[in-house]
């Protein structure tokens, strides 16, 4: 076996008995990188000297008897978090040349652990985006067939593990960004509870429901590096404190029945008459297993579903509209010097620096905020808001977690859905709930489905549990892979 | 949704984004298209629910107002891609 396909657990006994070194599995995944990546284009920056030093350094720490779960762990990183001397681009012309001066709290504290940083992940530009193909620097391809979509906006670090070019990725969900790739991939990946893990450093998207979490191989493996990644940051506000977060909700792994007393809903509005009948038995196959380790299976309903991505396609682009203002030329960034005063500069630099998704975003949201449609759109929006979280308040009355598809489908044709932006939109019909509703949510792989042209492509279970109850949702995840 | 085209250079004027006439005119029909559909949430009924803004759960987070000393090297690295004048940023004149 290739050491870039090692799962971070295998690789861990292997690094702590001496058998093989940080440096060793580095450079197998370097390899692997440039073997494959000039077809797959996961990666937009490799640094591959910065990642070499940085394996000798934690086979130096291993040598001393040092221990951590992460330590000599190689991964790749979303290139919308911030690296000291590492450019990141947020795959935007905007930011094409930006070196950013520190690292983003999640980057600060894998290094602190010991984890090999190996170089940053294509996304769609700013994370906007649910195929990748909105990167201004071309899409990344699904390792499973390279004429499809790898999914996004971490279409990037979702191929990257796939195809073995890492252990492990960081990746951001503002509205499914981590787990409809991962569903797309046959990769795990978890969005944390917001508030679970710090934003800072992450450039903002949608403040409101941006997360960063793990794309890994295995939910072993995801649970290891968000024990790392969260925690309260005094850079973010919005962590949450410990006595917030430490939810004991899990059951005792100890007889043939381990889930006995576990209740799973299932939602109806996610399992619609016009849902492919393959999502759906791929769906009903880990509920069986589920049900078979003791589970009841029940159904549920959460009436305000329809109305999430609504909801979310005026909220995001209202809290984009407004990050994305400090995007203006000055100091650093794309900027037109031919411009002869500010007002004209900031237009020019940001007329050329942002492509067309972003400007989509940026004018949809300043239509919604702007006066005598603020109202109409993003107050409104904001109040069925609060409907579709009391939907889920009111769900998990019921039942402990809930099991849902992540995709209503594979992943599509490059080139397919990109002349129409609504049709994207509506990728995100099971991921948004979540999303606004500040819940954890995983995507693992739950098999194989026929899409249009006959072959075969992954499908994702999607586990959706109360907020900060990440431990229940591992445990469950863990049964169905 | 119709959106015409001196609202869609309004909308652009007041993004500061510099459109061309073509690009002006995809995103007039692709933004009255996206604004057609979220108006579904017309029917909803929102009487008496309250707004949510956001969902931390925290409210009126407070830290002391320390001074705290940021590296140096990261200052000078955060601002060194602009054009720099007498130790600060120099943008494009504001008034003609």
């Amino acid at each position: 076996m290739n050491l870039n396909e090692l799962t971070i657990k295998e690789a861990r006994v292997l690094l702590d008995d001496k058998k093989i070194t940080s440096l060793e599995i580095t450079e197998a995944c370097l390899n692997q990188i440039t073997k494959l990546d000039e077809q797959i284009h996961a990666c937009l920056t490799v640094c591959a000297d910065k990642a070499r030093v940085e394996a000798k350094l934690a086979d130096e720490r291993l040598a001393r008897g040092e221990k951590g779960m992460l330590l000599g762990i190689p991964y790749l990183c979303k290139d919308i978090l911030m690296t000291k001397e590492i450019r990141t681009t947020a795959a935007s012309k905007i930011l094409e040349n930006y070196i950013a001066p520190y690292d983003a709290t999640v980057v600060r504290k894998l290094k602190e652990a010991g984890a090999v940083l190996l170089g940053k992940t294509n996304l769609d530009e700013f994370a906007h985006g649910a195929s990748t193909e909105n990167s201004a620097y071309g899409p990344t391809k699904n390792p499973y067939d390279l004429t499809r979509v790898a999914g996004g906006s971490s279409g990037g670090s979702a191929a990257a593990v796939a195809a073995n070019m890492c252990l492990f990725a960081l990746a951001s969900d503002t509205g499914g960004s981590i787990r409809q790739p991962a569903s797309f991939c046959n990769v795990v990946g978890l969005k944390p509870s917001y508030g679970k893990v710090s934003r800072f450093g992450l450039l903002s998207m949608t403040s409101s429901t941006d997360v960063v979490g793990p794309i890994a191989k295995t939910v072993f493996d995801a649970e290891a590096v968000l024990k790392i990644i969260a925690g309260k940051d005094e850079l973010d506000a919005t962590t949450a404190p410990e006595e917030m977060t430490n939810i004991k909700n899990v059951f005792t792994d100890n007889s043939s029945k381990p889930f006995a007393g576990l209740k799973v809903g299932l939602p109806e509005e996610y399992f619609l008459e016009n849902l492919n009948p393959e999502v759906k038995d791929r769906i009903m196959a880990a509920a069986e297993k589920l049900k078979l380790a003791g589970a009841e299976i029940k159904s549920v309903s959460l009436p305000y579903t329809k109305y999430g991505i609504p909801v979310y396609y005026i909220i995001t682009p209202s809290e984009v509209s407004s990050n994305l203002a400090r995007f203006d030329g000055i100091g650093w960034g794309l900027k037109k010097e031919e411009a002869v005063n500010l007002q004209e500069f900031y237009k020019k630099s940001r007329g050329a620096g942002f492509g067309p998704e972003a400007k989509r975003r940026i004018m949809l949201g300043t239509y919604a905020l702007s006066a005598g449609y603020y109202d109409a759109y993003y107050k409104k929006a904001q109040t069925v808001r609060t409907l579709i979280i009391e939907d889920f308040n009111k769900a998990f009355k019921k039942v402990d977690i809930l099991l849902t598809p992540t995709c209503p489908h594979g992943a599509f044709k490059i080139g397919e859905q990109s002349n129409d932006p609504l049709a994207m939109y509506l990728e995100d019909i099971f991921v948004t709930g979540a999303s606004l509703s500040g819940l954890p949510a995983i995507s693992v792989p739950a098999g194989m489905i026929k899409v249009k042209d006959g072959s075969d492509m992954p499908l994702g279970a999607q586990f959706i549990a109360p907020r900060f109850n990440e431990d229940l949702m591992i445990q469950v995840a863990k049964l169905i892979m | 949704m119709n959106i015409t085209k001196e609202e869609i250079q309004h909308i652009a004027e007041l993004s500061r984004l510099e459109l061309s006439a073509e690009e002006a005119e995809k995103y007039r029909t692709q933004l009255g298209s996206i604004l057609d559909y979220v108006k579904m949430l017309d029917e909803v009924k929102t009487n008496n629910v309250e707004l949510t803004a956001q969902v931390s759960g925290l409210m009126d987070v407070f830290r002391e107002d320390e001074v705290k000393e940021w590296d140096k090297q990261e200052t000078e690295a955060a601002l060194s891609l602009g054009e720099r004048e007498n130790g600060s940023l120099k943008v494009k004149r504001v008034l003609q």
